[in-house]
């Protein structure tokens, strides 16, 4: 098993993109650090679109997550549902 | 007439076919190795440049309404800043030390790197890997902008802010980051990569932004979270960016696979030596602490580190070189750099100074088998000199390393109490080096790093002829104002005089 | 290895002894000693005699050291380049064929205070 992680900053943008990563890993484990948002997962992480767009009630581009990353760990995969985390070991 | 355009939304795919592939063209009056004459000599093969693929598929429209997203947030808050004298939120002025290292080390980094990607963008011939680049080339100039911005409102009111670039030149520890970028820039688009794109932002950018932005929120500096993240947040698509194009390089011959993994081997040893300084950093100069240099260690190199070459692994591709001997490095080199910070205190334009009881139990407590064994002694010590009136300075100067330019002040990897001594001959000269990686670094090119500038040994040479206040002069230190120890220095002083009217009625 | 290069690639050193006016660089570290974070970095005129590097340049840069003062300079050991060695104390750095930039290392073996502090 190897950990993937996706980190955010802490702000209200952030908020419901957190919520539905942890709707959509249940295996996901959010460090809340200052003004940093840390989630790690074994091996695979998966950020859904339509889980977020549920929570905020409106269309969400994924790149919109761009303005408010601060780093990620894992093989990048994204189409326009899902950005996908993930080590091949 | 109207004409009605249909609104039909590209997908993903589609956009970056069209707005990346399709800007690719073939040359008809040049044949294209006279365009693209640097892709070829480093050895790297190449068989289909359509295979690289950019996984976040950013186009340049997209690029640029982020980014301008990210500048408008990040103005907001530098403005806030200065309108409300965020200075005096920070925890303690001694923080500022580190802001200094970053700007006079770390902000001209990134200027070079934006000189690196400009040109590799140029160098490589598929498209995607140009836009790429580019666009990484674009970023790395805001980065240095913006940090130097938001660090000038501390130029203000603080020493040792007003003379980065000269310091940048020609202060001696700023040419450890300086030959790292220099090293970089000076080698072939593929090595390029692999040193900045991958060792760089992939294996070791976390060590360094992620602990630095954190500490700068822990201690209260909102302008310097401010311009972390917001260059972070480019640095999620970097490291894609060197994590994509190792996979690629490694996938298009079996014969690449040995090159890099040598690339790997140099590069992170490089790496590991420049940000060997966030180490200090980490333990020593933040006034509120967020987690200790191995902390931060076995999160972003141990286990992020460890995940990586595990998934490189189904190439033929090994953990680097030096892994293990930066292992046992890890609960010394702290303080080993503080310690030379510290008695080379008169010739760097921050403070430094000696930990208190209450940082020493903190740090002996993180550093358990190495703190109070090997330099609580030396610190205890240190601090009697100072008591005595007699504060140590270290006159000496220092050898430095001929590759990382570093002092040499580090210990056998399996003995903490004898310096390590490296040394070689080439050409009838004699060259000394920290560590084995940089000797293997050294004898892997030695032309190449017969060339280093050497700031301690340059001190001796012309123009300064080992005179030291000649020097202060030539690196823009101004003596007493600049350098030296944190308590008594006029940071200090004014720091608490500020603040003291600031939440008080005096 | 050769760097690889488009074209042949030649460097030219920096520091070589012709820079130093007449000096040459030597360093010199006392071994185990670590209140000194790196060796010393000394700039002197290779005529100098080996004992006026002892009093001089050395005697002063150790002496924060606290075993320092109890240096029984007749009983150093002495590495040069890694190996044991030497000095004659009445000949000059050059007769004692100290070259540009080479590293001299001595050990003593009296006390070891900040060593063993712990």
């Amino acid at each position: 098993m190897s950990t993937v992680f996706i980190a955010l900053q802490t702000n209200e943008d952030t908020r419901p993109i957190i919520e539905a990563i942890e709707i959509d890993n249940p295996l996901a484990v959010v460090h809340r650090e200052p003004a940093m948002v840390k989630i790690d997962a074994p091996d695979r992480l998966v950020v859904r679109r339509s889980t977020i767009e549920e929570l905020i009630g409106r269309d969400f581009d994924l790149q919109e997550m761009h303005i408010n990353l601060i780093t990620l760990s894992g093989n990048v995969a994204e189409d326009d549902d899902t950005l996908t985390l993930s080590w091949n070991n | 007439m109207d004409m009605k355009v249909s609104k039909k939304k590209l997908g993903l795919k589609e956009r970056y076919r069209l707005m990346t592939r399709d800007l690719g063209w073939d040359t008809t009056y040049q044949p294209k190795d006279k365009v693209l004459p640097y892709v070829g000599y480093e050895g790297i093969k190449i068989h289909d440049w359509d295979k690289w693929e950019d996984p976040f598929r950013l186009t340049m429209d997209s690029y640029w309404k982020y980014q301008a997203e990210k500048e408008r947030k990040f103005y907001a808050i530098i403005d806030a800043h200065a309108q409300n004298n965020g200075h005096l939120n920070l925890t303690d002025a001694r923080y500022l030390s580190a802001l200094k290292i970053f700007l006079q080390a770390i902000s001209p980094g990134e200027y070079a790197a934006h000189k690196g990607f400009a040109r590799v963008g140029r160098e490589f011939p598929g498209v995607g890997t140009q836009v790429a680049c580019q666009m990484q080339a674009i970023d790395e100039i805001r980065h240095a902008q913006t940090q130097i911005h938001a660090m000038s409102n501390y130029n203000r009111y603080y020493n040792g802010f007003h003379a980065f670039a000269d310091q940048r030149d020609r202060i001696w520890y700023t040419s450890v980051a300086r030959s790292f970028f220099d090293d970089a820039m000076s080698a072939g688009p593929f090595e390029f990569m692999i040193a900045i794109g991958f060792s760089f932002e992939y294996v070791l950018t976390n060590l360094l932004f992620v602990p630095f932005m954190s500490g700068a929120a822990y201690n209260g500096d909102m302008a310097t979270v401010t311009f972390g993240f917001s260059a972070q947040s480019d640095e999620a698509r970097h490291m894609t960016l060197g994590l994509e194009c190792i996979k690629f390089m490694l996938e298009q011959d079996p014969a690449n696979v040995p090159i890099v993994q040598g690339w790997i081997d140099k590069w992170f040893w490089r790496g590991f030596r420049v940000l060997g300084l966030v180490s200090t950093m980490m333990d020593y100069m933040l006034p509120k602490r967020v987690m200790s240099w191995r902390e931060a260690w076995n999160i972003y190199g141990v286990e992020n580190g460890g995940a990586l070459f595990k998934d490189l692994a189904r190439y033929g591709i090994t953990p680097p070189k030096g892994w293990d001997d930066a292992e046992k490095g890890i609960d010394h080199m702290s303080h080993q750099f503080m310690l030379g910070l510290y008695q080379w205190s008169f010739g760097t334009a921050f403070h430094s100074w000696i930990p208190s009881d209450e940082d020493m139990a903190w740090l002996s407590a993180k550093y358990p088998d190495t703190f109070d064994k090997h330099y609580r002694p030396r610190w205890n010590h240190i601090r009697k000199l100072a008591a005595a009136g007699t504060p140590f300075k270290n006159y000496g100067l220092a050898k430095l390393c001929q590759t990382c330019q570093l002092p040499t002040v580090f210990t056998e990897p399996d003995d903490p109490t004898l310096t390590c001594h490296r040394e070689t001959t080439y050409k009838g000269e004699k060259y000394h080096f920290c560590s084995d990686g940089c000797q293997h670094i050294f004898d892997n090119e030695p032309e190449k790093y017969i060339q280093a500038w050497l700031p301690m040994p340059q001190l001796f040479q012309d123009p300064i002829k080992g005179d030291l206040g000649e020097w202060m002069k030539w690196v823009s230190l101004i003596d007493g104002k600049d350098n030296g120890d944190y308590a008594g220095s006029e940071d200090q002083q004014h720091f608490e005089a500020w603040r003291g009217l600031a939440t008080t009625n005096q | 290895m050769p760097v690889a290069a488009t074209r042949e690639y030649v460097g030219v050193p920096r520091d070589v002894a012709a820079n130093f006016h007449g000096k040459q660089l030597v360093y010199v570290s006392w071994d185990r000693h670590l209140l000194f974070a790196a060796p010393f970095l000394l700039c002197v005129p290779p005529e100098m005699k080996f004992r006026e590097l002892l009093d001089g340049p050395l005697a002063m840069l150790s002496q924060p050291d606290p075993d320092a003062a109890a240096i029984d300079w007749t009983q150093v050991e002495w590495l040069k380049s890694n190996q044991p060695w030497t000095p004659d104390f009445g000949r000059s750095l050059a007769d004692n064929g100290i070259g540009h930039k080479d590293q001299l290392r001595f050990r003593t073996q009296g006390a070891n205070t900040l060593l063993t502090a712990a």
